[in-house]
C-alpha cells in the first residue's frame, strides 16, 4: 500500500530532512518539558497533619517523550509519509486500549500495571490521540489522498455547514420531536432530565445572545448580567409582592431589556474590543451590585424560597397548603417528584422555542436585516438612513430580554439564587456556545450547547480534565474552523425566478 | 470666488446649494468658504487634485461631518427644503433623500445582493412592518411592502445586470459589479440626490463606459440630481452638466465642462505651473524660505 501511495502522490515525497525534523521535535519536547515540569511535576497532597508535595518526575519524562514522538509523527504525516506512523501508532494505541479495558474483562491479568501514566484519564487521552494519529495515517494510505489544503477543507466544511443548514428544515423538527419525547424515554431518569434542562437553558441563552453577537455583531461579554437581572427581578417580585412565576416572567424580561438599553447607551460608539471590555465591565458591575446591596438583594447570602412555577395555577407539591389544589390531585395522578422536573423541562423547552421562533422571524424583518447590515458596515447603514442608535439599542434590549426570561427560569428552577451563579465564566460559556456553533447559526447553537454543557455534565467524573478538554476544544475550533462549526448564512430572502441564467448564479459562490 | 453664486446659476432648478461651507479640523482648514449649487436633473461633478477637500465636502453633505461654517440647503422636489447642516447623519438620507456611495466600496459583503438592496429600503419597510410589531405576526401590509421592495430591487438589478447574481453574497461579486451594486443600493433609497464618490475608480474602460451610461440614464430617467467626485476626466467631461473645481479646500473654478477645461486656474492646479504669486501664500512662503 505504501507503493500505491508513493506512485500516486510523488510530489509529496520530498526527501525527509531529518536534522530539521529532529530539531523541531526537540523544540516541542522542550516546551512540553517546561510546561509539564511546572504543571505535572509537583502535586500538593493532603496528608495527615498538613500538606505535602509529591513528585511525579517519571510522568514529566513520559509526557516529554510523548511530545517528541507525537511531533515526529505529525511531521511524517505532514510530509505525506503515513506508513511508519500507521505501523507504530495503531498497534500502540490498540495495546493501550487493551490495557485500559483489560481490567473490565480480564481483571486477573493486571494489564493496567503496564500503563505509562498514573492517571486513567491521561492514559485514555493518550490512547485516543495515538489512535487518532494512526487512524489518520491509515486513512491517508487508504485514500492515497494525502493532506488536503486548508482552503479545500474550509470549502468542504462550508458545504457541510450549508448542507446542515438546508437540512435544518428537517433536523429542527426532528430535534424538537426528540426533545418532546425525551421525558418519556425509559432512560430519562432525573439526572438525564436535569442535564437536558441545563442544556436547554444554555441553548436559550445562546439563542438570545446570538441576536446580539451573531446578528448585530456586537461582542457582548457581559450577557450574564441580563440573566442575573432577570433572575433577581423574578425572585424579588415573587418574594416581596407574592406574585407568581407567570406574572413575573414578562416583568423579568422587561427589566432585563431595560438593563440592556442602559448598557446600550454608553457603548453606542464603541466597537470590537472596546465594546467587549465595557460589556465585560458591565457584567461585573451588576454582579458586584448584587453582592453589596445587602438590604435589597441579601448580598452573598442570596435569595432563597423562590416560588416554583405553577401549571396554570396548579402547584406541584406533595403537601399543598390549606384549600389549594395541586397538579397531581387535579389530574388524579399519584404524586411524583419527577413531575416537576418534567414540567421545568417542558417550560424551558417552550421558552427556548419561543426564542428560536422569534429570532427566525425577526431575521426576515427589516429590523433583523438592519442588525445584520450594522454588523457588516455601520457607516453604510447610516448612509442608507438607518438609525444606528435605535437599531443597536433594540438588539441589546431584545437579546437582554431573552436573557431575562432565562434568568427567571433559572431562579424558579433553583429556588435559590446568589451572585455566585452569575460570574464571568457564565458569560464566557454562553459566548463560547455562540461562537463555537457558528455565529448566527441557530442549529449550531444547539450542537455547541450539547457539546459544551451536556458532555461535560455527563463526564463529571473526569473533574479537572473537563475544563482542559473545554479549552482544547475551543483552541481546536479557533485553529480549524474560526468561523464556528456551522457558520453558513442563508439569505433571508431570495429572488424568485431569477433569470434562467441561474446556472452561473449557482457557481457564483466560489468566485473570488 | 466667495460670492454666493447660488441662486443666480440655475434658478428654480437648483437642487442643492452650498453657501460659504468651511470645515476645520483643529488648525487644518480642509474646506474654506466654498459655495456652489447643483441642479436638479443635472450631473454636477466636483473635481480637483488629491487632498483638495472633495470627499470632505461630500461627508458634510451626507452628514458624516458637521461643517464649521456655512449653509447646505437641499430643495427636495416633493418634500420641500432641508438644511442639511442641522440634521443628524442618518436623517439626511432618510428625510432629505441624499444617498451616497463610498470611495472604498461599502457593501454588506456577507449579505446577498438582493438583501443589500432590501436593506436600503429599511425605513419604508420598517413603517410597513409596524416597527416590527405587526411584522412579527405576519401582517399582510408588510408582506405587500416587502414584495414591492423586491420589485424595486429587481428593477435595479436588471438595470445593473446583476439579476442572476441576486442570491449570491455581495462580497463575492467582481469589483466592477460591486461598484454598480453600490449605486443601485443608493438608488433603492429613492433619493432626490445621488452622491457618488469616485464611482469609476478601479474600473476598466469598458466598465467605465457602462457606468457613464448608467449615470446618464439615472439623470434622465429617474429625474434626480447627481453629484459626482471623479478623477477620470473622460468620465467627468463626458457626462457632467456642471463642474466645480476645488484646490486646497477652495473653489477655483465653476461652470460648464468646456469652461472649466479652459480655465487657467484649473490648468495651473492640475499641471502645477510655477507662478509663485498664484500659489497659496503659505506654500509660496515655504518655497521662498528654501531659497528656490
Amino acid at each position: 500500500m505504501a507503493d500505491v501511495n508513493a506512485s500516486t502522490v510523488p510530489s509529496l515525497r520530498a526527501p525527509l530532512d531529518l536534522p530539521s525534523a529532529l530539531r523541531e521535535c526537540g523544540v516541542v519536547a522542550l516546551v512540553v518539558f517546561a510546561l509539564a515540569f511546572a504543571l505535572v511535576g509537583f502535586r500538593i497532597q493532603d496528608v495527615p497533619g498538613g500538606l505535602d508535595i509529591r513528585y511525579r518526575f517519571h510522568e514529566v519524562v513520559a509526557i516529554t517523550a510523548v511530545g517528541f514522538v507525537g511531533r515526529f509523527a505529525w511531521i511524517l504525516l505532514r510530509q505525506g509519509r503515513p506508513f511508519p506512523v500507521a505501523v507504530t501508532a495503531l498497534p500502540f494505541g490498540v495495546a493501550l486500549l487493551a490495557m485500559l479495558l483489560g481490567p473490565l474483562y480480564a481483571p486477573a491479568a493486571k494489564l493496567e500495571r503496564l500503563l505509562i501514566f498514573g492517571d486513567v484519564v491521561v492514559n485514555w487521552l493518550l490512547a485516543l490521540f495515538t489512535l487518532g494519529f494512526g487512524g489518520r495515517a491509515a486513512w491517508m494510505i487508504w485514500h492515497a489522498a494525502s493532506t488536503i489544503t486548508p482552503e479545500a477543507r474550509e470549502a468542504r466544511m462550508d458545504r457541510i455547514g450549508a448542507a446542515v443548514q438546508n437540512a435544518s428544515r428537517y433536523i429542527g423538527p426532528l430535534l424538537l420531536g426528540l426533545a418532546l419525547a425525551l421525558p418519556f424515554m425509559p432512560f430519562a431518569d432525573r439526572r438525564v432530565l436535569d442535564i437536558a434542562t441545563l442544556v436547554l437553558t444554555y441553548v436559550m441563552l445562546g439563542w438570545g445572545l446570538n441576536i446580539v453577537v451573531g446578528l448585530a455583531g456586537l461582542l457582548d461579554l457581559g450577557y450574564v448580567a441580563f440573566y442575573a437581572v432577570g433572575a433577581y427581578s423574578y425572585a424579588l417580585l415573587a418574594l416581596h409582592f407574592d406574585l407568581g412565576f407567570w406574572t413575573c416572567l414578562p416583568f423579568a424580561g422587561i427589566m432585563a431589556a431595560f438593563a440592556g438599553i442602559l448598557l446600550g447607551f454608553p457603548v453606542l460608539r464603541l466597537r470590537g474590543d472596546y465594546l467587549a471590555i465595557v460589556t465585560l465591565g458591565f457584567g461585573e458591575m451588576v454582579r458586584i451590585i448584587l453582592l453589596n446591596w445587602y438590604k435589597f438583594t441579601k448580598g452573598p447570602d442570596g435569595l432563597s424560597g423562590i416560588p416554583r412555577p405553577t401549571f396554570f395555577g396548579l402547584p406541584m407539591t406533595a403537601n399543598p397548603s390549606e384549600g389549594e389544589q395541586t397538579f397531581h390531585q387535579f389530574f388524579g395522578l399519584e404524586y411524583s417528584s419527577v413531575d416537576r422536573i418534567i414540567f421545568l423541562y417542558f417550560l424551558i423547552l417552550a421558552l427556548a422555542m419561543v426564542t428560536n421562533l422569534f429570532t427566525l422571524r425577526i431575521r426576515k424583518l427589516p429590523v433583523g436585516r438592519a442588525w445584520e447590515a450594522l454588523r457588516e458596515d455601520e457607516i453604510a447603514c447610516r448612509s442608507l438612513g438607518i438609525n444606528p442608535r435605535n437599531t443597536k439599542l433594540t438588539a441589546f434590549a431584545i437579546g437582554a430580554m431573552f436573557g431575562g426570561f432565562g434568568g427567571a427560569f433559572f431562579a424558579t428552577r433553583q429556588g435559590f439564587i446568589s451572585p455566585e451563579s452569575f460570574t464571568f465564566i457564565e458569560s464566557a460559556i454562553i459566548l463560547a456556545i455562540v461562537v463555537l456553533g457558528g455565529m448566527g447559526s441557530q442549529i449550531g447553537v444547539v450542537f455547541a450547547a450539547i457539546l459544551l454543557i451536556g458532555l461535560p455534565e455527563f463526564f463529571r467524573e473526569l473533574q479537572q480534565y473537563r475544563m482542559l478538554a473545554f479549552g482544547a476544544a475551543m483552541v481546536t475550533i479557533m485553529v480549524w474552523r474560526p468561523r464556528g462549526l456551522l457558520a453558513h448564512r442563508e439569505p433571508t430572502i431570495r429572488l424568485e425566478d431569477a433569470r434562467p441564467k441561474s446556472a452561473s448564479a449557482k457557481s457564483g459562490g466560489q468566485s473570488p | 470666488m466667495s460670492v454666493p453664486a447660488a441662486r443666480a446659476a440655475s434658478g428654480e432648478n437648483t437642487l442643492l446649494s452650498v453657501e460659504h461651507l468651511s470645515i476645520r479640523f483643529g488648525g487644518l482648514v480642509a474646506v474654506d468658504d466654498v459655495s456652489f449649487t447643483a441642479g436638479d436633473r443635472q450631473i454636477t461633478a466636483i473635481i480637483g487634485p488629491n487632498g483638495a477637500g472633495k470627499t470632505t465636502v461630500f461627508n458634510c453633505l451626507t452628514g458624516f461631518y458637521k461643517p464649521t461654517m456655512g449653509r447646505l440647503t437641499l430643495r427636495h422636489p416633493q418634500k420641500g427644503e432641508f438644511l442639511l447642516e442641522r440634521m443628524e447623519g442618518f436623517q439626511i438620507a432618510r428625510k432629505a433623500g441624499v444617498a451616497r456611495t463610498f470611495q472604498n466600496i461599502r457593501l454588506f459583503p456577507a449579505m446577498s445582493v438582493l438583501e443589500n438592496l432590501i436593506v436600503a429600503q429599511h425605513n419604508m419597510l420598517m413603517r410597513a412592518s409596524g416597527y416590527t410589531v405587526l411584522g412579527l405576526f405576519g401582517s399582510k401590509i408588510y408582506k405587500k411592502a416587502e414584495k414591492e421592495a423586491v420589485e424595486l430591487a429587481r428593477y435595479w438589478l436588471d438595470r445593473i445586470g446583476l439579476t442572476d447574481r441576486a442570491d449570491s453574497n455581495a462580497g463575492n461579486l467582481a469589483y466592477g459589479a460591486q461598484r454598480r451594486l453600490e449605486i443601485a443600493r443608493a438608488m433603492c433609497t429613492r433619493p432626490a440626490m445621488l452622491c457618488l464618490d469616485e464611482p469609476a475608480a478601479g474600473l476598466n474602460p469598458r466598465e467605465s463606459g457602462e457606468l457613464t451610461r448608467l449615470l446618464i440614464s439615472i439623470r434622465d430617467e429617474e429625474g434626480i440630481g447627481v453629484l459626482l467626485i471623479e478623477h477620470h476626466m473622460d468620465v467627468v467631461m463626458g457626462i457632467s452638466d456642471h463642474v466645480v473645481v476645488l484646490d486646497y479646500g477652495r473653489k477655483i473654478s465653476d461652470g460648464s465642462p468646456q469652461a472649466v477645461r479652459d480655465d487657467p486656474a484649473v490648468i495651473r492646479a492640475y499641471l502645477g505651473e510655477e507662478e509663485e504669486e498664484d500659489l497659496p501664500p503659505e506654500v509660496a512662503r515655504d518655497l521662498g524660505d528654501r531659497g528656490a
